[in-house]
């Protein structure tokens, strides 16, 4: 058979370039599914890749044990506990870097480092400048990000206070470190470069600035194989007691760690969640649109056979032709999916910091796109091949059988009755052939689901962000305090002029404990009345915090397998560190996060604590901006001013630059595929109606007529599909909406019309154009030879 | 030429049918296309098929090709019953024996003449060489075009060329003049009968024009899904002295 197949391979060759515009359509909707799954995949193995041999390189810590001034030679006792590879004690505190055009002292963290060490546990990577000296004690090395954000080079003189005194540093170098891929100023969610800095001095420095004297205030090291965290834990704790251990932890809460864990978490759901879709749909449609390319070569199938050449030639014919197409979207799929994924990767490596990326090119992906490509293809022309060749050939030959078209009944006649004869055609073709227009509108529909999808993914996080920043908080400035003061402090706040609004916050970082289930979050103790930081569950109602108990978000309920009434326990991590208990008095459903509330009162009485407050929430007049950052500014203990204005620039920002990268691809393709479809769509109606559009260009009809049976067709079929598209993107989102839930995120499902809208829009631009080319193609029948030649 | 030209010794029959039939559609909309066909035609003849349209001259053909099914009655092609061959069957009869010519011409678009020709020398067991195919019909310089580059009576000769380069038993042609002038239409009947009489072919061929009958060695005529009349034809002229 293969012998004689090169006559028929010839063939192949031909049919496939004169087909080529829809060929080409169709290798792009495929690849646009492949090429996201290969991303996504590369990507993903990339991201972890790089992590881990960046965490290995510099030495990342395995756990942190902080405490307030323990001796140096403790660090020996340290090191001889089993699981224990290697411990180093550093100091590490918090300072405040006062930039001259920064509206608020920036948060800092400042640690000791021993310049001459050879593979120091977390080591940093020197990126520009030199190391600091090990003698001089004006010299840092500066986190590169900050100084990019604020256009800091070595050379560049900062000015830092540290434990309440200000020095002035010569910046020697700028570093990355594993320890602060994730820049996030305290009390805040979204990374922002310009408000946290970390710097490294030598340990002289340090011992000076901190007055720790041959002491360390953190005791950082790394495991040995056989390590068992929950015994080092134990062990550190109780090394540390007397000196001020605030409690071990581990590398899994250290909180770079993670939010980049966290981050690669949800990216690894996005993408084994999202490319299946892309993949399902395009194969869907890819499928489709073969079955219906080979049912226009019906009468050259009847010819084939009539030859001679056997059912099994021509199915072997016509495989290799979808094969071909299959392939190609495949390999393009591939070849775009790893360059996608170099480029999205090097986005990430920007994003997280990473000095490098380790791209994996995953070469199991290519097997994977090429099976899925071709079996999908081949079932779609196995069908088409099977019903084209079991008809007898001189069935097959015939010219395409006039389907029986009936004047209609009641309904139909009356449409008809205000018809044109082009719109009768148009509405009778499609009535004649229900099942085939449905299947066009169904892949339209299809297609435009992606579309619709992606809208409502952004839809959800417009949500999201509107009810972070207009329901939830409310305010335009977040103070916070080095430690929790006095309420007078908020006294003082309220007589700055231009503060027009406080309201105080008591939050605590603590460790929950039910039933030998522990999680490590925080207790936020809101005033009565809160207007400006408000705690409201998914129907944005203000939760009651009103009474001494404790109210769970529900995914924090699940994760503590507990309800209300039950008692929980409550390890507090910070000023004596009691363990308390308080009832779980309401469990609300929360959109983002694990929080817990409390009213302020009561939990400061449970802390006893009376009248302390760790934050406070401003509204500010617009036009004394200055002024009253100016004024905070002066206010000593302030830890961190975050600019609400900011932090929503912050999150649009990396929605739109960071990860959202990702969302974007994935609308472009969405568009890619509806275009393709819609493309091949109209161009096999035109293929199956040459003859008929020939014979009423011979009958006198122009162009614009002859066009507009087509074109009138198609866009009836659009329009049909609008529906179905909007239904399938609701189905489909409101699955991935789930999917891409964690315990930690719940991903709303939110129905706006705009997200049809844009869809539609999308769908109905694909149309149009596919319907220009069409229509040039309709200009260009060569009445002649259509009507002569019979193929 | 090969032995399968002269595999159909004369006085053999090519084919026999008995009360051959064929329905299509059912019921009250059914046509009868074929009402009991009873016909012999011997090995070597050039038969002319006459009869108004719609009389079931094509149906028969098609039958008999081994491109459509009867749904009653035999057919035979020498010993070998038609009627009950299997798709895989046909397929192999129509491969090794059959050569078509359609009204149309039905050359496949994308392949130039010289590999329409090809097309079916490929699969044939012992085809001629598919230029002398081509020179057979006069269309050796035009051996490099595509079908849209041919006029129609090209286009109807690159497929005679087609259908004999296989060396045929049988040549079957549906109107193959009937989209031609009468001068183009002669020059393709002059092929016809050049390979009829050259390689013994039994050859079929259906007309409107009657004058075409002149050439046949049998005349058949058909009418409302029977044969009316059969004449034998002693008096066979040349294709030159026909015209329509
Ligand atoms: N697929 C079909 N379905 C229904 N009826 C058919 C079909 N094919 C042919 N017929 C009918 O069968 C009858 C015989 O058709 P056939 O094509 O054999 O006629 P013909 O003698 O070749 O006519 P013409 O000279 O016009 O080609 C006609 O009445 C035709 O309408
Ligand atoms: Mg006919």
């Amino acid at each position: 058979m293969l012998a004689f197949a090169s006559i028929l391979d010839r063939k192949l060759l031909r049919d496939l370039w004169r087909i080529k515009g829809q060929a080409a359509a169709i290798i792009f909707v495929i690849a646009a599914g492949i090429s996201l799954f290969v991303m996504s995949h590369g990507m993903m193995i990339s991201l972890d890749e790089t992590m881990r041999a960046y965490y290995e390189r510099y030495r990342f810590a395995d756990m942190y044990a902080p405490a307030k001034r323990a001796p140096d030679y403790i660090v020996e006792e340290i090191s001889a506990l089993p699981g224990v590879n290697d411990v180093e004690g550093r100091i590490s505190g918090g300072g405040l870097v006062t930039l001259p055009e920064a509206p608020a002292p920036i948060s800092a963290r400042v640690m000791s480092f021993d310049p001459e060490a050879a593979a120091p546990i977390n080591g940093v990577h020197l990126s520009e400048g030199r190391m600091i000296s090990p003698t001089r004690q004006d010299e840092i090395l500066l986190l590169k990000s900050f100084a990019d954000a604020h256009g800091l080079a070595p050379g560049d003189s900062l000015s830092v206070t540290m434990n309440g005194v200000r020095h002035s540093f010569a910046i020697a170098g700028l570093a990355l470190s594993p320890e602060f891929i994730y820049a996030l100023p305290p009390g805040d969610f979204v990374v922002d470069d310009a408000r946290f800095a970390a710097l490294w001095l030598n340990e002289e420095a340090m011992e000076a600035a901190y007055d720790l004297d041959g002491a360390f205030n953190e005791a950082v090291l790394t495991f040995s194989p056989n390590a068992n965290e929950e015994f080092l834990i134990a062990a550190l704790d109780r090394i540390l007691a007397p000196y001020g251990a605030t409690g071990a932890y581990s590398r899994a809460d250290q909180i770079s760690n993670k939010f980049l864990v966290e981050e690669l978490a949800q990216l690894s759901t996005m993408g084994r969640v999202m490319p299946p879709i892309f993949v399902a749909v395009s194969i869907f449609l890819l499928n489709i649109v073969v079955t219906r390319l080979v049912q226009t070569e019906r009468e050259q199938i009847g010819l084939i056979k009539a030859f001679g050449y056997s059912n099994r030639d021509v199915a072997v014919h016509y495989l290799k032709f979808v094969l071909a197409i299959a392939l190609g979207g495949a390999l393009v799929g591939w070849g775009g999916g790893i360059w996608l994924g170099r480029m999205i990767g090097e986005i990430y490596r920007i994003y997280f910091h990473f000095p490098f990326l380790v791209f994996v090119a995953d070469f199991s992906t290519l097997g994977i796109a090429l099976a899925i490509s071709a079996l999908a293809a081949a079932a779609g022309a196995f069908f088409a091949v099977r019903s084209a060749v079991t008809l007898t050939p001189a069935v097959a030959m015939r010219p395409p059988a006039p389907p029986k078209f009936a004047s209609g009944d009641g309904f139909m006649k009356t449409i008809s009755g205000f018809l044109d004869q082009p719109s009768r055609m148009i509405l009778r073709r499609l009535s004649r052939q229900p099942g085939r227009a449905l299947l066009t509108a169904f892949g339209i529909g299809a297609a435009m689901g992606l579309s619709v999808m992606m809208r409502f993914n952004v839809n959800a996080t417009d949500y999201m962000l509107d009810v972070s920043f207009n329901v939830v908080d409310r305010s335009d400035v977040f103070v916070s305090f080095v430690e929790p003061l006095s309420d007078k402090t908020v006294l003082e706040l309220q007589s700055i002029n231009g503060v027009t609004l406080v309201e105080p916050v008591r939050s605590t970082p603590v460790m929950f404990n039910h039933d030998r289930i522990e999680f490590l979050g925080g207790i936020t103790g809101l005033p009565d009345k809160a207007a400006l930081n408000r705690a409201v569950d998914t129907d944005l109602q203000d939760v009651d915090i009103t009474g001494d108990g404790v109210v769970l978000s529900e995914q924090l309920a699940k994760i503590l397998e507990i309800a209300p009434g039950d008692m929980l326990s409550v390890e507090v991590r910070e000023g004596r560190r009691p363990t308390l208990e308080i009832p779980v008095t309401g469990i609300v459903e929360s959109l983002i996060g694990t929080p817990a509330y409390m009213n302020m009162d009561a939990l400061n009485r449970q802390l006893k604590e009376p009248n302390r407050v760790s934050g406070a929430y401003l509204k500010i007049d617009p036009r004394l901006r200055q002024e009253v950052y100016n004024e905070i500014k002066a206010i000593p203990k302030v830890a961190g001013v975050s600019l609400r204005r900011e932090a929503y620039q912050n999150f649009e920002d990396m929605i739109d630059e960071g990860p959202g990268v990702f969302r974007h691809i994935m609308t472009v393709f969405s568009i890619i595929i509806a275009a393709g479809v819609v493309y091949n769509s109209a161009r096999i109606a035109y293929i199956e109606r040459e003859r008929d559009l020939a014979s009423l260009r011979v009958l006198g009809f122009t162009k614009i007529e002859t066009g507009y049976v087509l074109l009138g067709e198609l866009a009836t079929l659009a329009i049909i599909a609008l529906p179905i598209g909007s239904a399938l993107g609701y189905l489909i989102w409101s699955y991935m909406a789930a999917a891409l839930s964690t315990e930690l995120y719940q991903i709303p499902v939110i129905y706006k019309e705009d997200g049809l809208g844009y869809a539609a829009i999308i769908v109905l631009l694909a149309t149009a154009f596919a319907g220009a080319f069409i229509q040039r193609d309709v200009a260009k029948i060569d009445l002649a030879s259509a009507l002569k030649t019979r193929d | 030429m090969s032995e399968s030209a002269v595999q159909t010794a004369p006085g053999k029959l090519a084919f026999r049918t008995s009360d051959l039939s064929k329905v299509y559609g059912e019921g009250p909309a059914a046509v009868h296309a074929l009402r009991g066909v009873d016909l012999e035609i011997p090995s070597g003849e050039l038969v002319v098929l006459l009869g108004p349209s719609g009389s079931g001259k094509s149906t028969l053909l098609n039958i008999l090709g081994g491109i459509d099914r009867a749904s009653s009655g035999q057919a035979y092609f020498q010993d070998d019953e038609l009627t009950a061959m299997t798709d895989r069957r046909l397929t192999a009869y129509r491969r090794r024996h059959v050569g078509f010519v359609f009204q149309f011409y039905n050359l496949m678009p994308s392949l130039t003449a010289h590999e329409n020709v090809d097309l079916v020398a490929e699969i044939a067991t012992d085809p001629m060489p598919t230029m002398e195919a081509l020179d057979l019909v006069g269309l050796t310089p035009r051996a490099t075009h595509f079908p849209s580059e041919l006029s129609g009576g090209e286009q109807q000769r690159v497929a005679i060329a087609r259908a004999i380069a296989k060396n045929p038993t049988v040549l079957f042609c549906d109107e193959p003049t009937g989209a031609l002038d009468s001068k183009t239409g002669v020059g393709v009947l002059k092929a016809l009968q050049e390979v009829n009489t050259r390689l013994g072919t039994t050859t079929l061929i259906i007309t409107h024009a009657a004058a075409t009958a002149a050439m046949a060695d049998r005349v058949i005529h058909f009418a409302d899904g029977q044969i009316r009349e059969v004449i034998e034809n002693d008096h066979k002229v040349s294709p030159d002295e026909i015209s329509w």
